[in-house]
């Protein structure tokens, strides 16, 4: 596969699965207001997405649409971070998984901004407007679990080292992106590395929470292995894609 | 000092004099206890119905089929959430806060609209909702624009014009599916077969059924009758099924003059069978709507304690 759709597909993947899980928690959240805000970074996130799909499918000059490209893969096609996968297993664990991807994406698409690919420069810029909004709030949420109430900085500490594991795939380049480093067009995912620990500590700081003593990690994403979860996503999400392949919606 | 003592009288013939003059009621005015409660009831009802209304359009979120329409679909929800907030607040003017009208949903004591406790059960669905549950809303809500309450009347302004893309979006799914294949056109007809009934209920019983409407009349809280509106939103629903070659189920249905209908019977048993509880879905939108919330108290009780500590 072109390294660039390959690299454009981690990066969609990742936006369109998150923004899937964040939809999910529509009417579910635990007031009015934030139930609205989750959905509202579910849009940003599957409009950024849509973006890149157009344009990988572009690339690809085969017939097929971004539509395509987010519809009708089988899961081990997909090569979204596994951490973006994982369930809304309550608020603390949506909101952990929020803080963690969108300290990712802040300083991701801070780097990619100043990509040599003037596509995925003019994406960033765009996206980075919203993601700065979506680090902020997520932020805002670890500071008050971390300080409200004992309940609070438990589910939030339970959240951190169950999801911990999925944090360092984050910064293990594919062969696509390192490919793509050496013509300026993918971001240095060790310097993102350096920028997101840092801010995780100040947050962490704020927040009365702890980086986990255990450091096990997992990785698989970027590769198209998955966790037990995608399937029933894409299960859902295909469901009448697959049953109606000739369907126009 | 007897100057200063409020004469009741004096203050009812004031209140009526603003609601003949087109004056809106304001927060501090003065109302009659009656108007007051009418409004509570009927706005947090309007409040508990966009938020309610949530979930048939949620249960379709995970498997919208294409990137537009989950975005529009996702939107779409988002717009019926804020449309609950600035109802909410404009029922809190009345005195009465969001907790409570929340408590109140939670026993029982208040109603959503009936409408929302049927299923949601195929893509096309998404699109008759839109089409003709959001359709018949706007037909009351245009109406409500002119409402004597100035922060209902208000809210109505914005909602109305956030309806009206809904409408045209439920509309075009319709449409979009009766173009496409043989089995796309059977959920479509499926939908309005399931939708139709329910969404000419959404105008209540007939006039001389109903109940609240007469107060809510004189005080011009309700512009237009509930059978002034149905017929409203008949004239103008049934030529677009026909344009895109929908079948409107009701086969006592005649056409009486140019873009004019009459309806058969509505089945009135089941609208009361539903606004007593006994829907397809009453019992689970609500339990829905009590798990989230109680699910999400550990999060209120953390932001409140936290703005409490912050505030030391």
């Amino acid at each position: 596969m072109n390294s660039l759709v390959k690299y454009y597909l981690e990066i969609a993947d990742s936006a369109l699965i998150l923004s899937h899980r964040l939809a999910e928690n529509s009417s579910n959240g635990p007031f009015l207001e934030e139930d609205l805000a989750c959905t509202n970074v579910a849009l940003d996130l599957i409009g950024m997405a849509e973006s890149i799909y157009n344009e990988a499918a572009k690339i690809q000059a085969d017939g097929s649409t971004g539509d395509d490209l987010a519809y009708r893969r089988s899961e081990w096609e997909y090569y979204n971070n596994v951490l973006s996968e994982q369930p809304n297993t309550d608020f603390a664990h949506l909101m952990v998984r929020q803080f963690f991807l969108d300290t990712y994406h802040y300083y991701l698409l801070t780097e990619l901004s100043k990509s040599k690919n003037s596509f995925l420069a003019a994406v960033a810029t765009k996206s980075l407007k919203e993601v700065t909004y979506h680090l902020r709030r997520s932020s805002e949420w670890m500071i008050r679990f971390g300080n409200g109430t004992d309940e609070s900085l438990k589910r939030a500490t339970d959240a951190v080292n169950n999801l911990w594991r999925y944090t360092e795939e984050l910064f293990k380049a594919s062969e696509a992106d390192l490919d793509l480093r050496d013509k300026g067009i993918s971001a240095d995912l060790e310097l993102i590395k350096k920028e997101w620990d840092a801010k995780v500590n100040e947050v962490f700081y704020l927040s009365n929470l702890k980086r986990p003593e255990n450091q096990f990690q997992l990785f698989g994403g970027k590769d198209g292995k998955h966790s037990e979860h995608f399937g029933y996503i894409l299960s859902e999400m295909q469901y009448l894609t697959n049953k109606y392949p000739e369907a126009q919606w | 000092m007897n100057e200063t003592l409020v004469n009741q009288d004096e203050l009812l013939k004031e209140f009526e004099e603003k609601i003949e003059n087109e004056i809106k009621i304001e927060p501090r005015d003065w109302m009659p206890e009656e108007y007051r409660q009418h409004l509570i009831r009927q706005i947090s009802q309007h409040a508990h119905s966009e938020v309610i209304g949530m979930q048939p359009e949620g249960n379709w979120i995970s498997r919208a089929p294409s990137l537009r329409a989950k975005k529009i679909l996702l939107a779409k929800i988002q717009d019926e959430g804020g449309h609950g907030l600035y109802l909410y607040s404009a029922a809190e003017t009345l005195g009465v806060s969001r907790d409570q009208f929340i408590q109140w949903l939670h026993e029982g004591k208040a109603k959503y609209a009936s409408v929302f406790n049927y299923p949601a059960l195929n893509w096309a669905d998404i699109g008759a909702i839109g089409w003709l549950v959001d359709g018949a809303a706007i037909t009351n809500q245009v109406s409500l624009q002119r409402t004597s309450y100035g922060p209902y009347s208000r809210a109505m302004v914005r909602i109305c014009k956030e309806e009206s893309f809904h409408q045209r979006q439920g509309y075009e799914i319709m449409w979009k599916m009766m173009e496409g294949t043989k089995e796309q056109q059977q959920m479509a007809q499926d939908a309005l077969n399931r939708w139709w009934w329910p969404a000419l209920m959404m105008f209540g019983p007939h006039d001389s059924d109903s109940p609240h409407t007469s107060n809510a009349m004189k005080w011009k809280i309700k512009r237009e009758s509930n059978d002034r509106l149905r017929e409203k939103f008949i004239n103008k629903t049934i030529p677009q099924a026909e344009l895109i070659g929908l079948k409107v189920p009701d086969p006592a249905l005649v056409k009486i003059g140019e873009d004019q209908y009459q309806h058969g019977d509505i089945d009135w048993t089941e609208f009361w069978e539903v606004i007593k509880g006994n829907g397809p879905c009453n019992q689970q939108r609500l339990e829905h709507h009590i798990k989230a919330h109680n699910n999400g108290s550990w999060v209120r009780e953390c932001a409140n304690e936290y703005h409490i500590k912050s505030n030391k």
